[in-house]
């Protein structure tokens, strides 16, 4: 398997305010990556330092094996769908698919015209007079189509109703599945595409905080709930990432892999097992109350 | 097949399980063709390679085997071999739980019986 973006250290500051801070990762080709964290975390500066739209403060940044600022053999392979892309005023939906062709090399104009029918968009419409929902559609289109080698979705789904985002979804596998190529979503919609992710990464504060395996997350915390007593029972020397009292009952997440023993242990206690998304799990991480990065391997 | 997936467990074990089921209940007979992995991500939403990690985790167990640029099979006698491990997480899973409970609740091995053989005629 070969690297497609290998980052070291890289930080970018605006002024006093480090943005990223100090990030180092590499990501594999031809694999879906989720790129997931809160509003203001750095995911969106940590794709534009990829795609040579930012420069970094410091640190180190190869795309393709080079570097991106104003490499056109690095840039052609890439296709970032951004959040809040801005087109001329001029143009239709149909003037950006023409010139979608001779950006992106593996651009596919008949997929493009039966994804436009799909999400039904009007393909004379001018860009600019599209409502928030069909905007992210015209960018889900042109993501999907250019079958870029490394294509990056931002907050792709602004605005999208649930079968649109129910569409993406499918087509997104789909096409992968057909055509396999580096996928990196940005989003905070944890639960909706933590499952088609096969890598996890997890910034907060501008640092990266989880860099794991998907499977590799899921059962990993559970939830056990019960008398405070047995409860502080149960967990004396475990992991606690988050208590919630409730009268005389309390719930507690413990971050580690239920074992047959735990269960046992649970039921003679009289206690409740139950075990938390993707999602949950990342929001424990992230909500300020646990410092550094996170240890998922003991 | 038509369960969806969840959180709790690698979903890649989840998928192992689905196929040991069709398997065990006769929905995937011996020497049948498996779904391949786009189909399993298209069907239930997930990334192909967990898919395929599902698929090997079985091929690996000897449960299923690859026919070379056709797919993957499942193995004459794997449905016996799955049966076999079954009962034995069964007895783990249900019986130790059950005889810790009744035993709690002061239920005796007779009355245990009796409730098992009242059960099998609901």
């Amino acid at each position: 398997m070969s690297t497609v973006i290998e980052v070291k250290g890289l930080t970018k500051t605006y002024g006093k305010v480090a943005a990223v801070q100090d990030v180092s990762f590499s990501i594999e080709s031809n694999k879906i990556y989720g790129l997931l964290g809160r509003n203001g975390a750095g995911k969106t500066t940590l794709m534009h330092l990829i795609t040579a739209q930012q420069f970094a403060s410091s640190g180190d940044l190869q795309v393709f094996g080079e570097h991106p600022y104003e490499n056109n053999r690095v840039l052609s392979q890439c296709c970032f769908i951004k959040e809040s892309q801005k087109y001329p005023d001029s143009y239709r939906i149909i003037d950006l698919l023409e010139i979608s062709s001779s950006f992106f090399p593996n651009w596919d104009r008949d997929y493009a015209y039966s994804l436009i029918e799909l999400f039904r968009l009007p393909l004379t419409q001018k860009i600019k007079k599209l409502s928030r929902g069909m905007l992210s559609s015209v960018g889900i289109v042109v993501g999907l189509a250019s079958r870029a080698p490394l294509t990056m979705f931002d907050e792709p789904y602004l605005g999208l109703d649930a079968v649109s985002r129910g569409l993406f979804y499918e087509q997104l596998l789909e096409d992968y599945g057909k055509y396999p190529r580096t996928i990196i979503l940005s989003t905070h919609l944890i639960d909706e595409v933590s499952q088609m992710l096969e890598h996890v990464m997890v910034i907060d504060n501008g640092k990266l905080i989880i860099d794991e395996d998907a499977d590799e997350l899921r059962g990993l915390a559970f939830t056990v709930v019960g008398s405070t007593t047995s409860v502080e029972s149960f967990v004396v020397g475990r992991n606690v990432i988050d208590r919630k009292p409730l009268g005389g009952l309390m719930s507690a997440t413990i971050m580690t892999r239920l074992s047959v023993r735990d269960q046992q242990q649970a039921n003679t206690l009289g206690l409740e097992l139950s075990s938390i998304s993707l999602q949950q799990l990342i929001i424990h991480m992230t909500n300020g109350r646990i410092e550094g990065k996170v240890a998922i391997h003991e | 097949m038509g369960f969806s997936i969840d959180d709790s467990r690698p979903i890649y074990m989840q998928i192992a399980e689905r196929i040991e089921n069709d398997i065990i209940q006769g929905q995937l007979p011996e020497e049948s063709q498996v779904p391949s992995t786009n189909q399993f991500a298209s069907f239930y939403l997930i990334n192909p390679a967990t898919a395929a990690k599902g698929v090997n985790l079985l091929v690996d167990q000897e449960i299923l085997y690859k026919k070379r640029g056709i797919g993957m099979f499942v193995a004459s006698g794997s449905r016996m071999k799955l049966m076999e491990k079954r009962r034995e997480q069964f007895f783990e899973q249900y019986i130790v739980t059950m005889v810790r409970e009744a035993e709690k609740l002061g239920i005796t091995a007779e009355e245990l019986t009796d409730m098992i053989r009242r059960g099998d005629k609901s």
